[in-house]
């Protein structure tokens, strides 16, 4: 699958209180939650964003707390996928269980900034930056990863489990 | 020459020994969720199709965070996590029996050393206290365990601290993991356990390592463990008393670091905004002046941290320019502390004393700031717009460095507090 989309960069240590302040946790509708995606630290970051447009921020993205309205709300913004250099760990597991993608390529996050095209081959996992005409490999994925997100996010992987039991 | 947690993840996965990095699927003993966090688990565990949950017996979900009910949509919130858990007859909680999750649980001899244990809660890692295997998951990942009774994993690496010396007074187990973020950075245990030993460890008490443990998750870990001693034994015989398995580190484990720190000297940390990991020792504070100070939350609600404030606002009075919260853990936590004479002091001091709740730990209710204003909180984080607007500040410390600094109405040592 290729994306195509235009980098919003942003440091290390995003926190899910900043993708989605608490105080509207008391829903959990998506669409909802996109519409204060990043509030605290840029209230306009939902309305700038373009369907497709890809999110690249250093280290450590997505850490605090287990919220999985945080990448509920970053996809339901039109995000198609988020590049970092590191990745909390709940953050990483609930982003591939609901089928938003992510990257690691310290490379690329490196030599990426904001307003960037950036075009992403998930099936091999290669960053073109297209703005700079410069391309980067990120990490792959273990198998058993790409197991979950093959059948399109972990219900429809532990349902084909079940049913193969 | 295995690790805590590798001991405890092995016969959950039927396997004699796991190494780091290896991916399994791990039987769960306790399947945990909240009032924000299940009606997410909710949908998704309906869209599974099973129906069922795998043990209502082990399934746990309790209303803390938004509860007693905030507003419209948290009580919306609540009747649909209470309706769930009525009809698949899961352990629940309700207001008046509750606590904080991480409080609670522990409390009521649910949890269990050696256990495995997921939460749709960051925070879950505090069961680590007791030697237990605990972490903190997403809401689709709980779906799942509710379902099936397995979580998939990667085997994580352990990285050991050793805490050497004698803990000075007014140091607690805030100021250990405080500092230790500190120094490793809040993604310095990423992936990883934290496993924490040495003599200031053995000499804490059971509450500190609760507050240890809940904060592993500061530094990116994936749980935070102790192994099971004496003082654990007892905590267990005195909440539940059910038979356990234990196993302790082997002296020859492979440890992915060997972190060691000497804490004779070390004085209460305070973590500035808006990271918690940006600690500063209370003698190089400054002059910061507050608004608001909360003692309590999964970190510090507990009976310790509630005693250790009592003793400083004894005879004193919260400054006239400042607000004071202090919530207990649960309503164990609240009835013991009423028994023991704490709640008449917090009152005579002019604090006010809210039931059992997250509240303002994650800018909810029961203390919201308002932009401008600075906090000083015995909670866990302190990221921008935390416990309000994004205006506000977050100071994080231990309940004495709360209570003194409630008394003089800016961040202050206990040690300022004529006794």
């Amino acid at each position: 699958m290729k994306l195509k989309g235009r980098v919003s960069k942003f440091g290390a240590n995003v926190n899910t209180d900043i993708i989605i302040p608490a105080r509207y946790l008391n829903i959990s509708e998506p669409g909802e939650l996109a519409r204060h995606c990043m509030e605290d630290i840029d209230p306009e970051f939902p309305s700038k964003i373009e369907p497709g447009d890809i999110i690249v921020a250093t280290t450590n993205f997505g850490c605090g707390s287990s919220r999985e309205h945080a990448p509920l709300a970053i996809k339901a913004c039109g995000i198609s996928c988020v590049i970092a250099q590191s990745f909390a760990r709940i953050f990483f597991r609930n982003a591939i269980n609901i089928g938003l993608p992510l990257l690691e390529c310290a490379e690329a996050v490196k030599e990426t900034e904001t307003g960037d095209i950036l075009e992403v081959d998930l099936s091999c996992g290669e960053i073109n930056n297209v703005s700079k005409h410069k391309t980067f490999m990120a990490s792959s994925y273990p198998e058993f990863m790409l197991g979950i997100i093959n059948a399109g996010g972990l219900v429809e992987y532990t349902k084909n489990r079940l049913q193969g039991r | 020459m295995a690790t805590l947690a590798e001991k405890i993840l092995a016969p959950h996965c039927g396997k004699k020994q796991v190494k780091p990095g290896e991916f399994i699927n791990a039987k769960v003993d306790l399947v945990l969720a909240n009032d924000i966090t299940a009606p997410l688990a909710i949908k998704e565990f309906q869209r599974l199709g099973v129906g069922k949950v795998f043990d209502p017996a082990k399934v746990v979900m309790v209303p803390d965070h938004f509860c007693p009910n905030k507003d419209i949509q948290s009580a919306e919130q609540a009747k649909f996590m209470r309706e769930f858990a009525k009809e698949q007859k899961v352990i629940y909680f309700e207001v008046g029996r509750m606590g904080i999750e991480h409080v609670l649980l522990p409390e009521q001899g649910l949890v269990l050393p050696c256990q495995v244990i997921v939460g749709a809660d960051s925070h879950t890692c505090t069961y680590g206290a007791l030697g237990a295997f605990a972490t903190g998951m997403g809401s689709t990942d709980i779906a799942v365990a509710m379902t099936t009774g397995e979580i998939w994993m990667k085997v994580p690496p352990t990285i050991k601290f050793i805490y050497h010396g004698k803990l000075p007074k007014w140091v607690s187990g805030k100021d250990l993991i405080l500092y230790t973020i500190g120094n490793i950075g809040v993604d310095g245990a990423l992936y990883s356990v934290m496993e924490f030993s040495g003599e200031a460890i053995d000499e804490l008490s059971m509450d500190g390592r609760f507050t240890m443990a809940n904060m592993a998750i500061e530094a990116g870990a994936k749980a935070g463990i102790f192994n099971v001693d004496e003082k654990t034994k007892k905590y267990v015989e005195e909440h539940g008393n059910r038979l356990y398995s234990t196993y302790q580190s082997d002296k020859d484990a492979e440890y992915a670091n060997i972190i060691e720190y000497d804490m004779s000297k070390i004085e209460p940390q305070v973590a500035f905004p808006h990271i918690p990991s940006n600690t500063k020792p209370i003698s190089q504070v400054g002059e910061v002046k507050l608004d608001q100070v909360v003692i309590g939350s999964c970190t510090n609600g507990r009976l310790d941290d509630l005693r250790i404030a009592a003793k400083l606002f004894q005879g004193k009075q919260v400054h006239s320019e400042l607000r004071c919260i202090i919530i207990p853990g649960s309503q164990k936590v609240y009835l013991e502390a009423l028994r023991e004479g704490l709640i008449e002091i917090f009152i005579e001091a002019g604090a006010v004393v809210s039931t059992p709740t997250c509240g303002p730990c994650l800018g909810g209710y029961m203390g919201v700031l308002a932009a401008g204003e600075r906090c000083l909180s015995t909670t866990n984080r302190n990221f921008v717009g935390r416990m309000g607007s994004p205006q506000s500040e977050v100071y994080l410390a231990n309940p004495a460095v709360a209570a003194a600094s409630a008394i003089l109405g800016k961040i202050a040592n206990p040690e300022e507090i004529p006794g």
